[in-house]
């Protein structure tokens, strides 16, 4: 290559960037890897299959307890301590750590068990702050009504504290996903497999192909909790969000008064 | 009746709130609290729906100890309202209205052809039944909280400076409803503020309170204007300057009242003839 030539050598890589594109497309659109033992299908199953399973155990134990914080006000500044410090796990050395205590044989269950780790912050927090926003007086006149306190909770603060829920089970889903990429160096598959195997191979169409299959997976899943998340706002806290509106209407009556200076 | 007994009240932090208070109130009338804030005046109320638990002492709603009362079972049973309305944001108009008795079991048809009742007896207009309350104005949302409060019927309306989120005009006016419901419902009011003046124009019986709940005067506003009971009583109704200390000038023969600033407040009349 002729190194005085800058825009040859640009061109060069450049083209070399597209056909590593073009490569891993026609990796992840190729139709053998889409059946038999190994396949994309199985693969994002398997991906799947840890998401939901760490975001199901996680939720279980991390939304009563948030609901629980925000319902009583109490422990709150533990709770905090705690989702604060856990976001600052390494979660590779985290896995690798309780893989070796549990045994190989546990390999699976102890993979769960720190994905569910770093799921629980988020919906922790998502829990909790959710109920944390709602206007104390309307709370207070709930109760001076006569609701009962499971009541207030499920009439009042689970409804209006929901957006701010799903908020972090989106964020919660997003790290977990993630993180099960890095469960192919435990033997367990999933879409890092295919990473794992091209680094082997050095193929780089594989690395590339699945690498792209994981940020579309990992998007698509993001949008189902944007959408999620605004049906989760109730019709009338969205309804009171007027000033939206008259926003609008002053931001047009402004630029009429600066049309009519000019 | 409503009857408070030697009420105390001191809060985890310290504070005594209420200290030995006994009053009662008569029923099927209004009786306002008024005093200055952090007068203890809204813990008194809140006592009577046991928002509230006395440290010492007894409260009796006709004759029955509340604290022998189930807290959800009494509250069901009194009115309740408060200051910026309280209303459920997440739920229409109508079903705000509507919430006590369906909590109490009341078929849903039913409690809402309640609520449309009840929205008439407040003057609101049966088409904001859908709104929500974000899509109302101040005026209207504590109508909803005032038909709200009266949703289960109840013989006790408790209202926690329920007009002082306001503007002036919708003041007057939901004063001037407020009087209209307790002629047409004959209700026991019991009602907590700051305004003097909504004080005089509403109760029937007044209770000025000082620090500590302590009571400075109680009585109609007449007996208190006539004779307030010590400097602090005067002081607060402003019977000694402004509007209220009326002095007659001679004009022409017929008598004028002058107030306190000098300004000409009306011409005095024979009672009746006005």
């Amino acid at each position: 290559m002729d190194t005085r030539d800058g825009d040859g050598a640009d061109g060069a890589a450049g083209s070399g960037l597209v056909n590593l594109f073009f490569d891993a497309f026609a990796w992840i659109l190729d139709p053998a890897n889409w059946e038999g033992r190994g396949s994309i299908p199985q693969r994002i199953g398997e991906q799947l299959y840890f998401t939901f399973a760490a975001m199901a155990v996680a939720s279980a134990i991390a939304v009563p307890l948030g609901w629980l914080i925000g319902h009583t006000g109490r422990g709150r500044d533990i709770a905090v301590a705690i989702t604060g410090a856990a976001r600052a796990l390494p979660s590779f050395g985290l896995l690798f750590l309780f893989v070796m205590i549990a045994g190989v044989l546990l390999r699976e269950p102890s993979t769960i068990f720190v994905l569910v780790l770093l799921a629980i912050p988020p919906i922790l927090a998502g829990a909790y702050s959710g109920l944390e926003v709602i206007d104390r007086r309307v709370v207070d006149a709930a109760r001076a009504m006569g609701m009962t306190e499971w009541q207030i909770l499920w009439k009042v603060e689970v409804p209006l504290g929901l957006p701010l829920l799903i908020g972090g089970l989106r964020s919660a889903t997003l790290q977990v996903v993630a993180t099960v990429v890095l469960v192919a160096f435990l033997g367990l598959g999933a879409l890092g497999f295919e990473i794992v195997q091209g680094i082997a191979l050095r193929s780089y169409d594989q690395m590339l192909g699945s690498a792209i299959l994981i940020i579309v997976l990992a998007l698509l899943l993001d949008a189902i909790f944007a959408i999620l998340e605004r049906f989760a706002v109730p019709r009338g806290v969205r309804a009171g969000r007027i000033p939206d509106v008259r926003t609008a209407s002053s931001g047009r009556r402004a630029t009429a008064e600066a049309s009519a200076t000019t | 009746m409503i009857e408070f007994r030697s009420i105390s009240k001191t809060f985890p932090d310290g504070t005594t709130a209420v200290d030995d208070f006994s009053l009662q109130l008569p029923s099927h009338q209004t009786t306002v609290f008024v005093g200055s804030s952090g007068c203890g005046k809204t813990t008194l109320l809140r006592m009577i729906n046991r928002m509230v638990d006395a440290s010492s002492g007894e409260l009796e709603i006709d004759g029955e100890n509340i604290s022998t009362i189930e807290p959800v079972k009494l509250r069901r049973r009194i009115g309740y309202v408060m200051q910026n309305s309280g209303l459920l944001p997440h739920r229409r108009v109508i079903d705000n209205i509507a919430t006590v008795p369906r909590l109490n079991g009341v078929p849903k048809k039913e409690a809402h052809a309640r609520a449309l009742e009840l929205m008439d007896t407040v003057g609101l207009d049966r088409s904001m039944a859908e709104r929500y309350p974000a899509q109302l104005s101040g005026g209207q949302q504590q109508r909803v909280g005032v038909a709200r409060g009266l949703a289960v019927d109840p013989n006790i309306l408790l209202m926690d400076e329920p007009f002082g989120a306001v503007d002036p005009i919708v003041r007057a006016d939901l004063q001037q409803e407020l009087l209209r419901l307790q002629r047409e419902l004959d209700k026991t009011v019991v009602f907590v503020t700051h305004d003097i003046d909504e004080a005089f124009l509403l109760g029937d019986q007044v209770v000025i309170l000082e620090k500590g709940a302590r009571i400075a005067q109680k009585g109609s506003p007449e007996e208190i204007l006539a004779n307030p009971a010590s400097d602090f009583v005067a002081s607060f109704i402003g019977a000694d300057r402004g509007k209220r200390a009326l002095s007659i000038r001679e004009v022409d023969g017929s008598s004028i009242l002058v107030d306190g600033d000098g300004n000409v407040a009306g011409a005095l009349t024979e009672e009746g003839t006005a």
